[in-house]
C-alpha cells in the first residue's frame, strides 16, 4: 500500500442499494425545499454572512489633499518598485520647486496588485482599492492615466499589519 | 372520400399537431425544469434571469442553437453524421403517439367546413394519436430505434471518445432492452392484452397494476432509466471520461436534437409508467370519470399529467442523488440481476394467476389483484431485504483483489 493513501472503509455486505437510494432520495428532496443560499450578484453585493474584505487589493486610486491636489510628489518609488512594471512616471517641477507628477499611468492590465506602490509611497498617494467591477469596452480604458486615478472613489485598502495578521 | 373519413382523418391531424407541439413545448420547458431541480437540491436558485423566473431560458436556448456554427469534423462519415440526430429524435417523439392522453371524448359532429367539405364524427373520440391494437409493442419497438442514432453518432463522428460513447450506448441500451421488454410480460399475463386503452379498463376494473406487479414495475423503472440514458444509467456521456460522449463532435441544432430526443424519451417513459401501472388517465375511487364527456376528459388529462408529471419529476430527482455507476456494475446489474429477476418474475405471477383461478375463481379483478399484491409483498421484502444485500451492488472494496491489497 502506497503510503499516505487513505482507504476508506466502505460497508460491502448487509447493505441494500435500494434502501440506501432511498435514503439519498430523501436527503435530497430535504434539500430541495431548503432555502437557497445563492446570493444574486448585481442586485445584492453583499451578506451577513459574506462581506467583501478591507485588504482586497483591486484597482488603484490615487488620494489628494485638502486642496484636491495630488499627494504624489514623482518620488519615482512606485515604478521603482512595482514587480510587474506597470507603472509610468514623468516627474515635472512648478515655480516653487514642488515635484509633481507629469505623466502617472497605471496599466491595469499588467498590474498584478501586489500593492506595493501603496507600501512603499511615502506620501500615501498611491493606494490600491477594495473595487473590482472593471468592466470596458476597450483595452486602452484600462491604463488609468492621473486624472481617472484621483477621480476614483472606492475605499482604499488596508495594508497587512503583522501585529493583526487576520485582520481581527 | 365520404364524410365520415374526411372527420376521422381531420380529428387525427389534429390531435397529432396537439401532441406534438406539446411534446416540442414540454420538451423545452423540461430542460428548464431539469436545471431548476439541479439548482434546487444544490440550494441554489436555478436559472432565473431569463423572463420571468427564467421561464424564457428555453427560448434563448432555442435562439442560441439555431443561430450557432455548426462544426463538422473533417474526417466523419458525412451522410451518417447528418443522419444520426434525426435517428435519435424521430423514434423519441413518435413514441407519444400511442399514449392514450385522457377518457376518449364524445362527440358528434356534422359540419361544413370551407375547403374540406362535410365532415361527420359519430361515438367516441380516442384521446390518442393512434390507439394500436399493439400496444406497448410499439413503444418497446420504437425506442429500440434510438439505439441506432446513439451508435451511428458515435461510430459516424470518427473520435474516440465518440465511439466509445456510442458502443457502451449500443451495448446498454441492448441489455436493458431485454429487463424492459421482460417486466412488461407479468402485465400482458395479467391483462391479456397489450393495447393501451384495454390496459386502462383492467385497471380501472382491478387496481391499478403497480399493486399487482410491484416488482414488475420496479424493474420497469430501471430500466426505463438505462433505455433513456439518464443518470445513474448515462454511461454514453459519461462526461467526466468520455467528454461527452456520442455527442462530443455534435453542436448547434444537431446537438440540441440529441438533447431533445433524451428529454421526449423521458416524457414517453414518465407517460408509460402512469398508463401500464398507474392507471393512465383513470381518477381512482371513482366511476364518475369513465361516463364520458368534456369535463370528465379534462379531469382524467389533468390526472394523467399529474401522474406523468411525477415521474419526470423522479427521474431528473433520482438523476441529483445517484452518482454514476461503473460499466461492470452496469452490465452485471443488467444481466445478473435484472434478467434473471425479471424472468423468474414472469414465471411466479404466471402461477400465481393460474393458482387463483384455480382456487378462487370466484374473485373478481379486484380480488385477484389483491391476492397478487399480497404475494408481491412478500416478494418485494425477499428482493428488497435478502436479494438485496450487497449482491446487488458492489463497491470497489468487495472486490477480492483490492480486498487483498488493503489487508496486505
Amino acid at each position: 500500500m502506497a503510503i499516505g493513501v487513505k482507504v476508506m472503509q466502505r460497508p460491502d455486505r448487509g447493505v441494500s442499494y435500494v434502501r440506501a437510494t432511498l435514503k439519498g432520495m430523501a436527503l435530497t428532496f430535504k434539500h430541495l425545499l431548503q432555502p437557497k443560499v445563492t446570493m444574486e450578484y448585481p442586485e445584492q453585493r453583499s451578506s451577513d454572512d459574506w462581506r467583501i474584505s478591507t485588504r482586497l487589493r483591486g484597482t488603484h486610486r490615487m488620494l489628494t489633499d485638502e486642496q484636491g491636489r495630488t499627494k504624489c510628489v514623482a518620488c519615482g518609488l512606485c515604478p521603482q518598485v512595482c514587480p510587474a512594471n506597470c507603472i509610468k512616471l514623468v516627474p515635472g517641477e512648478d515655480e516653487q520647486g514642488n515635484r509633481y507628477p507629469l505623466i502617472y499611468e497605471i496599466d491595469e492590465f499588467r498590474c498584478v496588485f501586489c500593492g506595493y506602490c501603496q507600501e512603499v509611497c511615502p506620501e500615501e498617494a498611491i493606494h490600491v482599492g477594495v473595487h473590482y467591477e472593471n468592466a470596458e469596452y476597450s483595452r486602452d480604458r484600462f491604463v488609468y492615466d492621473h486624472e481617472r486615478l484621483v477621480a476614483q472613489t472606492h475605499p482604499v485598502s488596508t495594508l497587512w499589519d503583522p501585529a493583526d495578521p487576520r485582520g481581527e | 372520400m365520404t364524410p365520415e373519413l374526411k372527420g376521422f382523418l381531420l380529428f387525427s391531424v389534429l390531435k397529432m399537431l396537439a401532441v406534438f407541439t406539446m411534446v416540442m413545448v414540454g420538451v423545452a420547458l423540461l430542460t428548464l425544469m431539469e436545471r431548476k431541480i439541479a439548482g434546487w437540491i444544490q440550494n441554489r436558485p436555478g436559472p432565473n434571469r431569463v423572463g420571468p423566473w427564467g421561464l424564457l431560458q428555453p427560448v434563448a436556448d432555442g435562439i442560441k442553437n439555431f443561430a450557432k456554427e455548426e462544426t463538422r469534423p473533417a474526417e466523419a462519415s458525412q451522410g451518417l453524421f447528418m443522419l444520426a440526430p434525426a435517428m435519435a429524435f424521430i423514434p423519441a417523439v413518435t413514441l407519444m403517439a400511442v399514449i392514450p392522453l385522457a377518457a376518449p371524448l364524445p362527440l358528434e359532429v356534422d359540419w361544413t367546413l370551407p375547403l374540406i367539405g362535410r365532415i361527420v364524427h359519430t361515438g367516441d373520440l380516442p384521446l390518442v394519436v393512434a390507439d394500436l391494437p399493439i400496444g406497448f409493442l410499439f413503444i418497446l419497438a420504437m425506442s429500440s430505434l434510438g439505439v441506432y442514432g446513439v451508435a451511428l453518432a458515435g461510430w459516424s463522428s470518427n473520435s474516440k471518445y465518440s465511439l466509445l460513447g456510442g458502443l457502451r450506448a449500443s451495448a446498454q441500451m441492448v441489455s436493458y432492452e431485454v429487463a424492459l421488454g421482460l417486466s412488461l410480460i407479468p402485465v400482458l399475463l395479467l391483462s391479456g392484452n397489450v393495447a393501451f386503452s384495454e390496459l386502462i379498463a383492467r385497471q380501472q376494473e382491478g387496481l391499478w397494476f403497480i399493486f399487482p406487479l410491484t416488482l414488475s414495475f420496479f424493474l420497469f423503472l430501471v430500466s426505463g432509466f438505462a433505455e433513456t440514458n439518464r443518470l445513474p444509467f448515462d454511461m454514453p456521456e459519461a462526461e467526466s471520461e468520455l467528454v461527452a460522449g456520442y455527442h462530443a463532435e455534435y453542436s448547434a441544432m444537431k446537438f440540441s436534437l440529441f438533447m431533445i430526443g433524451e428529454y421526449a424519451h423521458i416524457v414517453t417513459i414518465a407517460a408509460m409508467i402512469a398508463t401500464v401501472f398507474l392507471g393512465g388517465w383513470d381518477i381512482p375511487f371513482t366511476t364518475w370519470d369513465e361516463q364520458g364527456g368534456v369535463l370528465q376528459t379534462l379531469a382524467t388529462h389533468a390526472a394523467f399529467f399529474a401522474k406523468m408529471f411525477f415521474w419526470i419529476f423522479f427521474v431528473m430527482w433520482i438523476r441529483w442523488t445517484l452518482p454514476r455507476f461503473r460499466y461492470d456494475q452496469l452490465m452485471s446489474l443488467g444481466w445478473k440481476v435484472m434478467l434473471p429477476l425479471a424472468l423468474a418474475y414472469i414465471m411466479v405471477t404466471a402461477g400465481a394467476i393460474w393458482g387463483i383461478d384455480r382456487a378462487w375463481p370466484a374473485a373478481g379483478p379486484v380480488g385477484r389483484s389483491a391476492a397478487l399484491f399480497g404475494l408481491n409483498l412478500v416478494i418485494c421484502w425477499l428482493v428488497f431485504f435478502r436479494l438485496d444485500r450487497g449482491r446487488v451492488m458492489r463497491g470497489v472494496s468487495s472486490r477480492p483483489l483490492a480486498r487483498a491489497r488493503v489487508e496486505g
